[in-house]
């Protein structure tokens, strides 16, 4: 391969356009007049207001948002704690297993974790009476289990590149192990226990079938609503609601993604000065 | 550790290890337990609608009541065979076409020079945030009947009818392509921006013909992060549900939506345990060696 490469440039350029042209068809398409989804028949919002008065949407968004909010929060302390566990702890027994266990969740088939979560519950429940009901609870648990996986992740990816230098000076200086991490480790990977909250949230906002195996009869998150319609076909109503949603996630990820660089170049700005 | 460590040290160390690792153990580790122990068990028409492991009573002073019946259900009904073996095709032929076009892009962008690279890389992550299930469901608008690729061929004479293209097996390759891709581009761009471009210039002076130079130097060079590619497509794909359930047509079976169906629509958990233990059986050396990478790149 030359380095002229106008063959990987195309395949690039069509890749791009594979990626993104379906989310943005399904953009336009939130705007269209006719009910009969995939023809156009005007511009329209009347699917944006259609879905501000349907409360079983907007009752199941709520309640995604608040299991994706507590699961990511918990995950997040878990698996930074993770991260230093395998990262900042050296030895002990049972490291290896705990290795796997941190990286099996990220490859496991959803419908494996999904049942075996639920048949858990369902156990638990026998012989111990907890958790009474399965619902918003038994989904938070789920979440937290596979999404603590990719904090773990993103945290110690960031601990192995880290200089230990800062933390090595204050064990040096007398410092007590909680006392370091807490002022010297933390604030160095809290970039990456904030990317790893993101994607933990997006995660459990995402996830349809842990979700559909752990929730009992009553909760409903949003991709079950969701899953439930477009089964069907193409829904109007659906269109609009992604539009929405991949429009928050777009802007909320570039300007992470933005400032995240901007720290980068700041960080490496400082340390390139005498 | 320069200080001596002292309680308060030690109970901070117990608290680091021991809070994930006892999660991982209840929630992870044990739930699989509970599926091999329940795959052995008889479907009942009660709550829990399974049978019991042992018999507890005193009459009998615990007896094993495990049952084989649901593994040689599996093995005498086509359906399940069907399903596997379809679900292996299905998600290798799916991750051999997202290397195809990931390994292009993958180098392109490694070729690409700051500060356009970090925009292309962000073009490829950004899919990986927005919901996956709102990713298939926009391929149901662009392949339905009406959907935009039908109207396209129609108005350019391609075709009179509409084609079924949704609800298809090629739609179902389509979709496992469309959202694994960026898994495949990742670990290959993280191998291939190291490459050093200077290796090609000397194999191409020592007059290697451009093809030989990828075959001997990029391709080996980038082997760990095709292994890595193909396996984090490849594990997730074979058990993938939404995406079959979604595009693929009534045949389009896979073991995930047959599972999913045989706990949902037939309520039978024995079953769908021994399913998700064969399942799990068929992913475990990919698996482990996903795990070796891990810590490989890890060390």
């Amino acid at each position: 391969m030359k380095r002229s490469p106008t063959f990987l440039y195309s395949v690039l350029c069509f890749g791009y356009a594979f990626l993104y042209l379906p989310i943005l068809v399904l953009m336009v398409y939130s705007f269209n007049d006719s009910r009969l989804a995939t023809v156009w028949g005007g511009f329209s919002t009347r699917w944006y207001s259609a879905l501000l008065e349907n409360d079983q949407i907007l009752g199941a968004a709520l309640l995604s948002l608040q299991i994706a909010v507590v699961s990511a929060t918990l995950a997040t302390v878990l698996g930074t704690l993770a991260a230093l566990g395998l990262n900042r702890m050296g030895r002990y027994r049972g490291r290896t297993l705990f290795t796997g266990m941190i990286a099996a969740p990220l490859v496991m088939p959803e419908v494996i974790t999904g049942l075996s979560l639920l048949l858990l519950f369902v156990s638990l429940q026998e012989l111990t009476g907890w958790p009474g009901s399965r619902g918003a609870n038994t989904i938070t648990i789920a979440h937290i289990t596979f999404s603590m996986a990719y904090v773990a992740v993103i945290v110690q990816s960031r601990l192995a590149a880290m200089d230990h230098a800062l933390e090595e000076a204050a064990m040096d200086l007398g410092g007590r192990p909680f006392a370091v991490t807490r002022d010297i480790t933390l604030p160095l990977i809290s970039p990456a226990m904030a990317a790893g909250w993101l994607l933990a949230f997006t995660l459990s906002l995402d996830d349809l079938v842990i979700a559909s195996f752990t929730a009992g009869a009553g909760a409903s998150t949003l991709p079950m609503v969701i899953f439930s319609k477009v089964k069907l076909g193409v829904t109007p109503e659906i269109n609009a609601l992604a539009t929405i949603i991949i429009a928050i996630v777009s802007v909320g990820v570039l300007v992470a993604g933005w400032t995240m660089l901007r720290q980068q170049r700041q960080l490496a700005g400082e340390k390139t000065k005498p | 550790m320069v200080v001596n460590p002292g309680k308060g040290d030690r109970l901070w160390r117990g608290i680091v290890i021991a809070a994930p690792y006892v999660w991982l153990l209840l929630f992870f580790l044990v739930p699989f337990g509970i599926v091999l122990k329940i795959s052995f068990a008889d479907p009942l028409v009660a709550q829990p609608p399974f049978s019991a492991f042992f018999d507890w009573s005193a009459e009998t002073g615990g007896k094993v009541l495990a049952t084989l019946d649901n593994y040689r259900f599996l093995l005498e009904d086509k359906l399940y065979l069907v399903s596997y073996l379809k679900s292996i095709q299905i998600a290798l032929i799916s991750t051999l076409l997202c290397l195809l076009l990931g390994f292009p892009m993958a180098y392109a962008i490694a070729l690409t020079p700051y500060p356009w690279r970090n925009l292309l890389l962000l073009l490829v992550i950004l899919p990986f945030w927005t919901s996956f299930l709102l990713r298939v469901y926009a391929w149901m608008v662009m392949l339905g009947k009406q959907g935009l690729i039908n109207q396209m061929l129609m108005s350019v004479g391609l075709t009179e009818e509409p084609l079924q293209m949704l609800y298809t097996d090629g739609a179902v390759y389509l979709g496992i392509v469309y959202t694994y891709v960026p898994f495949m581009i990742l670990p290959l761009y993280a191998t291939l921006e190291r490459l050093d471009l200077n290796l090609h210039d000397a194999a191409a002076d020592l007059g290697a013909r451009p093809l030989q130079v990828f075959r001997d130097i990029t391709l080996p060079m980038a082997m760990p992060g095709i292994i890595a590619g193909c396996l984090l497509v490849f594990i997730p794909a074979l058990g993938e549900y939404v995406i079959p359930a979604l595009l693929g047509g009534l045949d389009s079976l896979m073991i995930g939506r047959t599972l999913y169906d045989e706990f949902f629509v037939n309520r039978d958990w024995p079953l769908a345990s021994a399913v998700a233990v064969v399942l799990l059986l068929i992913l475990i050396l990919p698996i482990m060696l996903f795990q070796r990478l891990q810590q490989e790149a890890e060390a």
